[in-house]
This record gives structure tokens, C-alpha cells and sequence, in this order.
């Protein structure tokens, strides 16, 4: 007993410290750097409305260039030259194994995710005019969790259509899970899957906005008073 | 005695023929040489050639396209004849552009200029025997058009030369007729009631297409090949001809009997504003220019007896013929005729048309050897001139006219083919010799042999041979373009594809039946059709809407029907209409011979034709098991 009240009257002093810390901390107001940081981060997350997240190239013998799949935020878009639409292409192959065929309408991603990405834009520019390290920390650890459902969801993906194919194909194979990074051997193919220019501006976006809370965390109250 | 002298130089002629053919002449080759001929010729795999080369297959109805250096056949276009290695002539559509006829005589495919030089857009190609001429897309290497037969003309030899900007492709009368056709005249009336035609078959300069331009009635001459003026001469056409002693009979004896034949000149401008004039009459749908009506439109120019063509220089300031009985290639200055017309300094008329003075258009006579044909070009000024009876190429200069270098061919040469030898910029890299004889070049084959065609370096002082090919029947003439100036499509894309009958979804695959008209609307896809099965009654009038749905390149299908004699091949993103009457009672596969895919084999259906008397409505029988079709069934049942 006592010795509980002693370890309390130790520790409690010590918490007390750090919640009053850590809450002054998020009170914290965002130094110039922060913000510049902020927006930065902003503008770097553009990119990933228009370019690939993920992109998928299927090469064997009889396609050296290579079939490539490119996974955007919003839209599945095979390769197109005047030779060949490569996801009509990917879809036939894929029917004689009795994959599931890659459409469009079947993604619910592509509605979520521009509205997620729409979604930190405005949160950051928010963070920006109330200048204020929770609302960037908010930010953070939003956009943390939603990378990772994000590359949870797509492993997912990846599982089940290599999983769900259905039994009557032409062409019987062990199901499989395409790697999310790397390449693999199926049948003739080599498949290589690597995130693209979306993805890397979705991990640019993380560090700029680390960065930013570093920027005023080592700040000494250059804004208000203390 | 002049007879006495001529039989003496058939006779010597038919000699030299013989020797030439005769012996297999090996030279002696330098190691050296070989190697180097060898690395010259060599596409290694996967490399690709540097030149296309179209050649007319002559009697086959076809053009055949290799690549250049290698010479190695890589396609065949099919144009007056069915083909069913490409389906061509068994679906409706091409049926209906062969007019029932199944072979022509492809002699000179001609590609469309702009400028006078090659624009790649289309090759023209005319058909000696039943009077037509095609038109060729290279955007996709198929025949879109045939025009013909055409009216008045008979044997349509002298085409399909292309006017600098394809205004015309020419056209003319090989075997005088009395005219309109279907009419009948004694034979002993040749001189006076037979006639001959040059003409003009206009192009439409955005879509290609092909109808009756301009004709004019010409003696009773056999016209041969044609060549269109150029830069300074532009709206001219020139066309030789022989026969101007107007026999009958033999013409081996009969029509050699005079000196000299004539080049037809033609002021095609002219004879365009004699037609806005209204100085024509319409015989057999067709706008007749008689040159008594029109001064100006035709002369004709004396040239050596015989010739087999006439050949314009890259400048267009000569025009070069060569009779095959004078060992001599004449040079006619155009500035000359000009004069000489302007001068009307005539030496006679024939038939209302004036003769002009030779002396006074010839630039020179040169002494290039024996049985000279045709003449191309390079971009050095030189010219190469095929010598059918001594089987060689001779090269001379344009302005000094002398003879520089002779190459032997194996054997007797026709016609001979330079990258854009024809156009006002050669590319003087290489002359093909297309040669008819063959013998002994090749490990035999019995008595039908090849022709042979073989590729002889122009680039150096010295023409050099570099290799052999054989041909099928028959090149005559060819066209050479550089590989990167065509850019074919691979596939038609859908949103292209315009007929209203094409289907892109299995699902919407459909048997309809109206009285006795059943209409498929059919998908092919690897690897199965849709509908796999269908039935009809016997007597049914069966029509098939075929779309190949892929849009992948070299994935084309094909559709045979058994002992109905049905074979179509359609390419990705394509439709064809297949139409027949199914009078044959019993059951019938349908599959793809095309190989297509690992699953080709199974590329199958069934056509159930039930007997007369029982009554059967059109639907689909049988249902398969995998994904694709499942939806098609839920679409269709």
C-alpha cells in the first residue's frame, strides 16, 4: 500500500510532466518551415491523381515490350499502342486460367481513394492556416493509417484474384498472389509489380509532413507567447 | 531484201536467246566477294529489312511484298483473285469486288505520289486480262477497290502508272477491239474498224477512290507500258506501242515489219479541258476523246520497232524508250517535242493524230545491247536498262550517254525495280532484276519452274550481283519503298470499325431467324466462337455477321466451313459478312484455321442443317462450359 502511494508520488509528478509536455507540444504553433513543409507536401501529393500507384508488366517471349497494367488512383489502364490494348490483351490471357476479368466498374477503390487523397489536401491546407502541430499530427497519423489499409487492400486484391479462379478454366494453376514488390513466374510470363510514381509521391507527402513536425518541434516559441 | 535482213536479225536474236539461257554462265567469285555480297544481304533474326518491295504475282492475281535486302517473301496481298490463305473472295464484301472473275493478270502496281515522289498512301495495280485496276491500302495492305472492267479498254497492259500527284492511273488498249465492246466486226475490217484507247482513271485524292476519268480513241496500235511526265513535262503521259502497221495474224512477223513503232505523247491537261469543253462522246459510260475533235491532246513520236515502254527521267526532261528489236535505248528530249509541236514539224498523221519529226525530238541513240525493256534511275544520273536478250543490266549516263557497266542476270530479264527509280528522287542503293527464266539457279522442281529475281548492288562504280530469289508467277514489275516511309496498322480499332453489324461482347452474339433468313451475329476470341452451334433448315438463306473482337496484334481467326467451301480470315477488330445457302442437309463444323492460341484446336461449332420437312427454329443447341460462354448464355437463352 505504501509502497504503491510511494511509487504514485513518484510516477504521478513524472506523468503529470509529460501529459502538460505533450500537451504544449500539440498547442505548439507551426514555424514558417512547418508550413512551408506543409504545402510542399501538398503539391507533392498531386502527382498521385495522375500517375500510377502501381505498375504491373507481364514480359515473355511473344511480348519483349512487355503487357503493363497501370493501377491509377481512380482508372485501371492497360498499356495502348496501335497494336494492342494490353489490358484486353491481360484479360484474355487471363481467361484461360479463370481469373476473374479485370474491369473497372468491379474497384471501389478508384471512388474512395481520389476522395481520400481529396481529403489530405484539405486537411493539410487546414493545418496550414491553423498553424497548429496537432492538426498536422492529426494529418499524419490519418494518412498512416490510411497508406496502410491502403497496401492491406491491395494485397487483398492481389490475393483474391489469384485465388478466385474458377474451376472450370482451360488452364488449371496453383491459386496465387502476384508480390506487391518484385516479380514473379507464371507460366510464360514474368511478372514484375513495383509501386509507381503515385506511390513514391504518397510516401513523399509522409516525409514531408515528419519533416514539418520536426521543423517546429525543435522551434523555440518563435510564434506567441510562451 | 530488207525482209531477208530482218528474218537474218530474228534469227541472231533467237540465237543470242538461246546462248543466254542456254548455258549456265559461273562466273568465277572471289571469296571476298561472297563474304561481302553475304554481310550485304544478311538480316540477321529479329533485325528487319530496310526496303519493302511490292511485286505483281502476273497471272496468280497477286502482289507479293518481300523485304529488301534480304528478298525474303513476307506477305501476299491477294487483288484479282480469290485467296484463301487470306479468306480473300469468300465473304461478301470481297466477293462482290472480284465481280465474279477469278484470276487477273497483275502486272505494274504503281504506289501513289505526291510531288512526284512516293506518299505510301496506296498501290495501284492493273489487271492485263479482264481490264480492271485496283487500289491497294497500305495503311492495312488490303485491296479496297477494284474499277473494272472498264469500258473500251481490252487488255489492260499499259497501267497503272500514276500521274506526280495521282490526278490518274493510266490506263490503255493492248488488243484493239471494235467498240463499244459486244460489238462485232470481221477481222479483215482490223485497220479501219478497230481501235484502241488511252485513257486516264481518275483518283479521288482523299479517299483513293477509282472511276472513269478521261479516254482517248486511238489507230488500231497494241499500246504498251506507260510512264507519266514529270517536273518540266508534269501533265503529260507517254505510252509506246507496237503493231502500228495495224496487222492481224501472227504479229511475230506481221507486226515487225516496219522500222519504227511510236510513243504515244498525251497532254492529259489538255485532255481534261477538252472534257470541261464538252469535245467528247460517251461511249459505254465512258467520256471518248477522238483526237480529230481535240488537236492537241495526242502526238505520236517514232521510235525504234517494238518497244516495251517508255521511261521518264527523274527531271522529267526525258523521256527514254527502247525497241527490242535495235540494240538501241532512245533518248527524247521533251523540251524537243515541245518545239517540234510548237513548229508543227510533222512527218505525217495517223488516223487524225500528227506524227512528229524523230530527228527532231531525239536527244540520242544509245548503244546499250541487245532486246533492251525498261529503264530505271538512280539519284547520280545513271540509268539501268534490263536487256531481255542478252539477260543482263546495263548502266549509262544521262547528258554524256555513254555505257559504263554491264551486269549479267540469270536469265533474260523483264522488268528491273529501284528503290523509287520511277519518281523524281531514287534512292540509287539497289536495282532488283526480275528475270523469267530461272533454270539451273535453283534445286529443281520439275518442269514448272520460278522466275527468279536477283538484287545487284548500284552503289559502287561497278554494279555488283549480290543474290538470288525465286518468285512465284509472275513478277513483272515492282515498287521499292523505304521501310520507315509506311506505317501499317496491326489492328483495326473498334472504334473504327463502322459496320453496323459488328458485336464487341460474346454476350451479344445472336441467331435470328426471318422466313427463311437466318442471321448470326457471331464473335470470334480465343479461343472459341459464339454461338457454338446454330441450327437451320435446309434451304435456309444463312447470313453470318463475323467480328473478330480482339484487339491484339497477329491474333486473326479463321472461319472454315466444312464441304460448304467457305473460308474466311478475319483480322482483330474486323467483320466480315458470310453469306450461303445451307442446301446441304446434315451437321457441320465450323473452326478456326488460323492458328490462334494454345486453345485452337478446340476453336470449333457446329451448323445443324436439318433436312427439308421438318420444322426446326433457328437458336443455339448447345451450351459449353467456361466463363466467356456462360455469359454469353445468359445473354442469349
Amino acid at each position: 500500500m505504501s509502497g504503491q502511494t510511494a511509487v504514485l508520488t513518484a510516477v504521478g509528478p513524472a506523468v503529470e510532466s509529460f501529459l502538460v509536455k505533450e500537451a504544449r507540444f500539440f498547442d505548439r504553433p507551426l514555424g514558417l518551415g512547418s508550413r512551408i513543409s506543409i504545402l510542399a507536401a501538398t503539391v507533392l501529393l498531386l502527382p498521385a491523381f495522375f500517375f500510377p500507384l502501381y505498375t504491373m508488366t507481364l514480359y515473355s517471349n511473344q511480348f519483349p515490350d512487355g503487357l503493363n497494367l497501370y493501377i491509377h488512383a481512380g482508372t485501371l489502364k492497360g498499356g495502348q499502342s496501335a497494336a494492342r490494348d494490353d489490358l484486353r490483351e491481360i484479360n484474355s490471357l487471363n481467361h484461360y486460367i479463370g481469373m476473374h476479368p479485370l474491369q473497372e466498374a468491379d474497384f471501389t477503390e478508384f471512388q474512395w481513394i481520389p476522395l481520400m487523397l481529396g481529403f489530405f489536401v484539405i486537411l493539410n491546407l487546414r493545418s496550414v492556416v491553423v498553424g497548429k502541430m496537432s492538426a498536422l499530427v492529426d494529418t499524419l497519423v490519418l494518412f498512416g493509417w490510411f497508406g496502410l489499409f491502403a497496401l492491406w487492400h491491395f494485397y487483398d486484391r492481389l490475393y483474391t484474384y489469384g485465388h478466385n479462379l474458377d474451376p472450370t478454366a482451360a488452364v488449371k494453376v496453383k491459386p496465387f498472389t502476384p508480390p506487391m514488390f518484385g516479380s514473379q513466374q507464371m507460366a510464360n510470363f514474368t511478372v514484375f509489380n513495383y509501386p509507381g510514381i503515385g506511390t513514391y509521391a504518397m510516401v513523399g507527402f509522409a516525409i514531408l509532413l515528419a519533416l514539418a513536425i520536426l521543423l517546429s518541434a525543435r522551434q523555440k516559441r518563435a510564434f506567441g507567447p510562451s | 531484201m530488207k525482209r531477208v535482213f530482218l528474218r537474218a536479225l530474228l534469227v541472231g536474236l533467237l540465237a543470242a536467246l538461246l546462248l543466254s539461257s542456254g548455258c549456265a554462265r559461273k562466273p568465277k567469285v572471289q571469296r571476298g566477294d561472297i563474304e561481302q555480297s553475304a554481310l550485304a544481304t544478311y538480316v540477321a533474326p529479329g533485325d528487319l529489312d530496310e526496303y519493302y518491295l511490292f511485286y505483281s504475282g502476273g497471272q496468280s492475281g497477286n502482289i507479293y511484298v518481300a523485304g529488301v535486302p534480304s528478298l525474303r517473301h513476307i506477305a501476299t496481298i491477294p487483288v484479282f483473285s480469290p485467296y484463301p490463305g487470306n479468306g480473300y473472295g469468300f465473304d461478301k464484301e470481297t466477293k462482290a469486288m472480284l465481280g465474279g472473275y477469278t484470276w487477273g493478270d497483275v502486272h505494274h502496281p504503281s504506289m501513289s505520289e505526291t510531288a512526284g515522289d512516293y506518299d505510301g498512301r496506296w498501290l495501284f495495280v492493273n489487271d492485263n486480262a479482264n481490264n480492271r485496276v485496283a487500289r491497294v491500302d497500305l495503311r492495312d495492305f488490303k485491296t479496297k477497290e477494284i474499277l473494272g472492267p472498264i469500258p473500251n479498254i481490252s487488255g489492260n497492259h499499259g497501267s497503272s502508272f500514276v500521274t506526280p500527284n495521282t490526278e490518274y492511273v493510266l490506263s490503255a488498249s493492248r488488243f484493239s477491239i471494235p467498240l463499244p465492246k459486244s460489238t462485232y466486226k470481221p477481222i479483215d475490217q482490223y485497220a479501219t474498224q478497230y481501235h484502241g484507247v488511252v485513257s486516264g482513271v481518275a483518283v479521288d485524292s482523299k479517299t483513293g477512290h477509282l472511276s472513269l476519268g478521261w479516254q482517248i480513241l486511238m489507230p488500231p496500235f497494241d499500246f504498251d507500258l506507260g510512264s507519266a511526265g514529270k517536273l518540266v513535262s508534269e501533265g503529260w503521259a507517254f505510252w509506246t506501242s507496237y503493231n502500228t502497221e495495224r496487222a492481224i495474224g501472227k504479229l511475230e512477223v506481221t507486226s515487225t515489219q516496219k522500222d519504227r513503232d511510236y510513243i504515244a505523247a498525251v497532254n492529259w491537261k489538255a485532255a481534261d479541258g477538252a472534257i470541261k469543253a464538252g469535245k467528247f462522246k460517251t461511249l459505254d459510260g465512258a467520256k471518248m476523246i477522238d483526237p480529230r475533235d481535240a488537236p492537241g491532246v495526242v502526238y505520236l513520236v517514232p521510235c525504234s520497232k517494238s518497244p516495251h515502254g517508255v521511261d521518264v527521267t527523274p527531271d522529267g526532261k526525258y523521256f527514254v524508250c527502247s525497241g527490242k528489236l535495235m540494240g538501241i535505248t532512245t533518248v527524247f528530249n521533251f523540251d524537243k517535242l515541245q518545239q517540234a509541236i510548237q513548229a508543227k514539224n510533222f512527218t505525217g498523221e495517223e488516223d487524225g493524230i500528227p506524227v512528229v519529226n524523230y530527228d527532231a525530238v531525239k536527244e540520242a541513240e544509245v548503244n546499250v545491247g541487245l532486246g533492251p525493256l525498261h529503264t530505271q534511275f538512280d539519284d547520280k544520273g545513271y540509268a539501268y536498262t534490263s536487256l531481255f536478250v542478252e539477260s543482263a543490266v546495263v548502266k549509262w549516263k544521262l547528258g554524256t550517254w555513254e555505257v559504263l557497266d554491264k551486269v549479267p542476270v540469270s536469265y533474260n530479264i523483264g522488268h528491273l525495280s529501284v528503290p523509287g527509280g520511277d519518281t523524281v528522287h531514287p534512292e540509287g542503293k539497289y536495282v532488283l532484276a526480275l528475270n523469267k527464266l530461272s533454270h539451273g539457279r535453283h534445286i529443281s522442281v520439275g518442269p514448272s519452274q520460278p522466275e527468279s529475281s536477283q538484287l545487284i548492288d548500284i552503289t559502287g562504280e561497278k554494279m555488283k550481283l549480290l543474290s538470288d530469289a525465286f518468285t512465284e508467277p509472275e513478277p513483272h514489275y515492282a515498287q521499292m519503298i523505304r521501310a520507315d516511309r509506311l506505317k501499317p496498322i496491326e489492328v483495326y480499332p473498334q472504334g473504327e470499325n463502322k459496320n453496323p453489324n459488328a458485336i464487341w461482347d460474346v454476350k451479344d452474339a445472336k441467331v435470328e431467324r426471318n422466313g427463311n433468313n437466318v442471321v448470326v451475329h457471331m464473335t470470334a476470341v480465343r479461343s472459341s466462337f459464339t454461338p457454338t452451334s446454330f441450327d437451320v433448315n435446309q434451304g435456309d438463306h444463312v447470313t453470318i455477321y463475323l467480328t473478330n473482337i480482339e484487339q491484339t496484334t497477329d491474333e486473326l481467326h479463321g472461319f472454315g466451313l466444312e464441304e460448304y467451301n467457305l473460308q474466311i480470315v478475319i483480322d482483330p477488330g474486323e467483320t466480315k459478312t458470310i453469306e450461303f445457302v445451307a442446301n446441304k442437309p446434315g451437321v457441320f463444323a465450323y473452326y478456326c484455321t488460323n492458328f490462334c492460341s494454345a486453345l485452337h484446336q478446340e476453336m470449333q461449332g457446329y451448323l445443324l442443317v436439318k433436312p427439308k420437312g421438318g420444322a426446326v427454329s433457328a437458336g443455339m443447341s448447345h451450351l459449353p462450359h467456361t466463363r466467356r460462354t456462360q455469359m454469353a448464355k445468359l445473354g442469349l437463352e
